[in-house]
């Protein structure tokens, strides 16, 4: 892997890990599989996208690309809480439904952003080298979502969204109303997706109604890579393992696309192998290590 | 302080797994009452405590606590004015969470949740002080998770996060029934004491008729969703297993008298 790859993938590791923080709060936090991730993700660009093309500040457009994840995100959690629809299914209807939306959003399958400021070109006029523009971007946002989730999860309301995913029927005889929780909890993931697909298409000059598809297999991945290499025995802990499971994700992919056996090498559609196949060396590895261990 | 007045509950409505769990109950209970609450498997003893706490609501009748019609009122509003401990130890607590962190989430119990820290330094001083009641030595554990605790540690400290901040009622459904025998009498005496301390108005279901009969200084009997016996004060006192025995067969007969009156 050249250093220039490496760069790359820890950049898409940072702005993905956005995401895969969002992620975290629904499947492990809130106990909530939720697929809406890979309609909102998308959502967050094209929201973006069309702001800035249309004049509006590009970090006013991360602000509204984030409201708009959070009210997609509402939408799953009001048909699960209010509507007694599983919440896969919900997750599913609302990625579906997200899917028409983006085009209409973008009145079209994508939209470019050529020759308007994005919130790179605003760092680059500070003097930051271009090639590293998209590092320092992508770092501060990751730092600064990790800092407030942190953060957050440890105020009145944030011990009470971590009680819900525990001990629902505990947190309610305790006065919490769990449907708001789930909902506000689910929004925030959501917003979190949203402002992780607005920087992906600001970096990359364009959004793409196609550019979420498996944003949630991404995001378990690292998810379940940051558990295993870092752990998560504190909520801080787990969230900071969530972060680096991302860069570690990407990293593993683009070392896997660099492979060569013999005349064999990994095309980009292959993707998707590698990552399920990641996925289940992260899984099986604890049980292999205590095996070993035991032998 | 708590009345039920003609409160009918139904599973299943309509299906044929309907089942008549409570066959309107009338029940007024006395600030301060403790009152233990027997009878057998699927009598609808956790029914009508589900009921009081707003885990469903019942098909008709209303429930008022304190002067308060709270019959429409959900599960999370009457925290305000109930707590409850569960017969399964795991369900009082978040087992992933530390002792302090559940005791802060108790501390809040039917209050406003903002964006101030959840456990408060200063709340610290005063977990340890209440935990130092249990004598477990649970107040050098301030920051290990519940989930390491056991059974009846959990419980012990379930009963301190419901009373903590005193209820108006506080129910309570077989809470000892998972314990060994030795800690469920720790329990049931630190039961005793906090009710007795806050002077909270209470309900204890149990299967264990001496501890009904010693507990507490007025006992209901339920029986197919229906209150059978209802004693207390005098009547209570000096009551033995056997004389319960047989008012309940005695009341039961008569059940069963008119029963077959009406339908002959
Ligand atoms: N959620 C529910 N759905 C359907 N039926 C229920 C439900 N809860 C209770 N029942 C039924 O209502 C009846 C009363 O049950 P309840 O749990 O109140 O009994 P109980 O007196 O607490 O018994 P136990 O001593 O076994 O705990 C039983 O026939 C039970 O099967
Ligand atoms: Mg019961």
């Amino acid at each position: 892997m050249t250093l220039y790859a490496a760069l790359g993938a820890v950049e898409q590791g940072l702005v993905y890990g956005i995401m895969v923080i969002g992620v975290y709060l629904t499947f492990r936090i809130l106990d909530f599989p939720d697929l809406t991730v890979d309609g909102s993700l998308p959502l967050g660009a094209s929201i973006s996208a069309v702001a800035i093309t249309s004049g509006v500040n590009p970090y006013l457009s991360l602000l509204l690309a984030l409201a708009g994840g959070f009210v997609a995100g509402m939408v799953t959690a009001l048909l699960n809480t209010k509507f007694k629809i599983l919440h896969l299914l919900a997750s599913i209807l609302t990625m579906i439904a997200l899917y028409s939306i983006n085009i209409r959003i973008m009145s079209g399958p994508n939209i470019a952003l050529l020759g308007v400021d994005t919130v790179f070109d605003s760092v680059i006029r500070l003097g930051v080298p271009s090639h590293l523009a998209g590092l320092i971007v992508f770092g501060l946002f990751a730092l600064l979502v990790l800092l407030c989730t942190i953060w957050f999860l440890s105020t009145e309301i944030g011990q009470a969204i971590l009680a819900t995913g525990d001990n629902p029927q505990m947190i309610r005889s305790l006065g919490v109303n769990t449907h708001t929780i789930i909902i506000l909890g689910v929004g925030l993931s959501n917003g979190l997706v949203a402002l992780s697909g607005a920087l992906v298409a600001q970096n990359q000059g364009a959004a793409d109604v196609g550019m979420g598809i498996g944003t949630i297999v991404a995001g378990l991945a690292s998810v379940i890579i940051g558990e295993t290499v870092f752990g998560c025995t504190t909520m801080a802990r787990a969230f900071i393992a969530a972060l680096l499971g991302s860069i570690v994700y990407r990293l593993a992919i683009a070392l896997a696309l660099g492979l060569e056996f013999g005349d064999f090498r990994f095309n980009p559609s292959d993707l998707n192998l590698i990552t399920a196949i990641l996925v289940i060396g992260a899984l099986i590895a604890p049980n292999l290590k205590k095996r070993l261990i035991q032998r | 302080m708590i009345s039920l007045t003609d409160i009918i509950k139904y599973f299943h409505k309509g299906s044929v797994n309907e089942v008549f769990a409570l066959n309107s109950i009338n029940l007024e209970i006395s600030e301060g009452d403790f009152v233990s609450v027997i009878g057998s498997n699927g009598a609808g003893k956790s029914t009508l405590l589900n009921c009081i706490a707003g885990v469903f609501f019942p098909d008709s009748g209303s429930i008022r606590i304190g002067g308060t019609d709270v019959t429409g009122w959900p599960e999370y509003k009457r925290a305000r004015l109930i707590s409850r401990v569960f017969q399964d130890p795991l369900l009082g607590t978040c087992p992933s969470a530390t002792i302090e962190q559940n005791m802060a989430l108790a501390r809040l119990r039917g209050k406003k949740r903002g964006l101030g820290r959840g456990v408060k330094k200063s709340d610290r001083d005063y977990f340890r002080e209440q935990l130092q009641k249990l004598g477990l030595g649970l107040e050098d554990r301030l920051l290990d998770k519940v989930g390491l605790l056991s059974g009846g540690q959990r419980q012990a400290l379930t009963m301190l996060m419901a009373t903590m901040i005193r209820p108006e009622v506080l129910l309570l459904d077989e809470h000892i029934a998972a314990l060994d025998p030795k800690t469920a009498n720790q329990i049931l005496n630190l039961t005793q004491e906090i009710v007795s301390s806050i002077k909270v108005t209470t309900l204890m279901i149990t299967h264990n008729m001496k501890h009904a009969i010693s507990f507490g200084n007025r006992l209901i009997m339920l029986h197919q969703g229906r209150i059978l016996l209802d004693l207390r004060g005098k009547e209570k006192e000096g009551l033995t297993v056997k004389d319960l025995l047989t008012q309940f067969y005695q009341a039961q007969g008569e059940e069963l008298a008119m029963d077959s009156l009406l339908l002959s």
